[in-house]
């Protein structure tokens, strides 16, 4: 056993645990504080895939971020706690979870059984390379540059968007 | 990094992404719902990590990048919508929001 793969199988456990949590969870609070416990835990498995800006933009912007847009919102709505996850509606609840846990088997099945990225040999090097902020940086201002204006494009419209539907009333 | 075989990281994806499909489903709380959605996006993202980490390749963490942009225009937009219409019905229970079923 290794410190990695140590690191690995707690921080996995942690993200797999909270993102459980926070689907059954009845108090909307209590979600949001696993979701962030679950975006740090991906942070840790980002750093430990080499990938340190993902990491870091991970913590500001979701756990950050996006986490307190949605602590605010809760804040302000004051919503009333839902009953008991299998209160009503059992048998479609049921139907959902069934669904859901097809689809993982599915994925699941095609991971382990023909795929040609089994073959694959990873390169320290080339990952610890690929994971800086010079790397993404260069891409980013080089063969991304459209998509890169159209995401700051993305984020004005999404700025003024959501000022408008926030301030006006509906008749 | 070499040491963990890459289907440890795609099989956590994959039931991340599952949890936050089966919360959407079962949730009934609008904000919830958006919760789930953010799940599901973060394990994708964790699968381009893997790949773009295990290939030695950035590219993938320049699509990661992009998806987080468009996660927060996403989450901005959303929770607005949510808000108008908390402002009109009262409830954000998605079950009572049925204006378009007719």
């Amino acid at each position: 056993m290794n410190i990695q793969l140590i690191l690995f199988i707690v921080l996995a456990s942690v993200a797999a645990t909270s993102s459980v949590v926070m689907v059954t969870r009845k108090n909307p609070v209590i979600c949001a504080v696993f979701l962030v416990l679950n975006f740090f835990a991906l942070a840790g498995l980002y750093l430990l895939l080499n990938a340190q800006f993902i990491a870091v933009v991970q913590v500001i912007v979701y756990a950050g971020a996006i986490m307190v847009l949605f602590l605010f919102v809760l804040m302000l709505l004051n919503t009333e706690t839902e009953h008991k996850l299998f209160a009503d509606k059992r048998a479609i609840k049921f139907f959902a979870i069934l669904i859901s846990a097809f689809v993982f088997v599915q994925v699941a099945y095609l991971i382990f059984h023909g795929s040609p990225f089994r073959a694959l040999t990873p390169d320290e090097a080339a990952s610890v390379k690929a994971g800086t902020i010079q790397a993404i940086g260069q891409q980013l201002y080089t063969n991304y540059i459209i998509p890169f204006e159209v995401a700051g494009f993305l984020l004005l419209a999404a700025t003024i968007g959501a000022l408008v539907l926030a301030k006006k009333k509906f008749e | 990094m070499s040491s963990i075989p890459i289907e440890c990281y795609l099989i956590l994806s994959a039931f991340m992404f599952c949890v936050g499909v089966a919360g959407v489903l079962i949730r009934r709380n609008a904000i919830i719902v958006f919760m789930c959605i953010e799940l599901m996006l973060n394990s994708a993202n964790l699968t381009l990590v893997t790949f773009s980490s295990y290939l030695g390749n950035s590219i993938g963490q320049v699509f990661v990048f992009f998806v987080m942009t468009v996660a927060a225009a996403e989450a901005a937009v959303g929770l607005a919508i949510i808000i108008a219409i908390f402002r009109n019905k009262k409830t954000v229970n998605i079950d009572e929001i049925n204006i378009f079923k007719w």
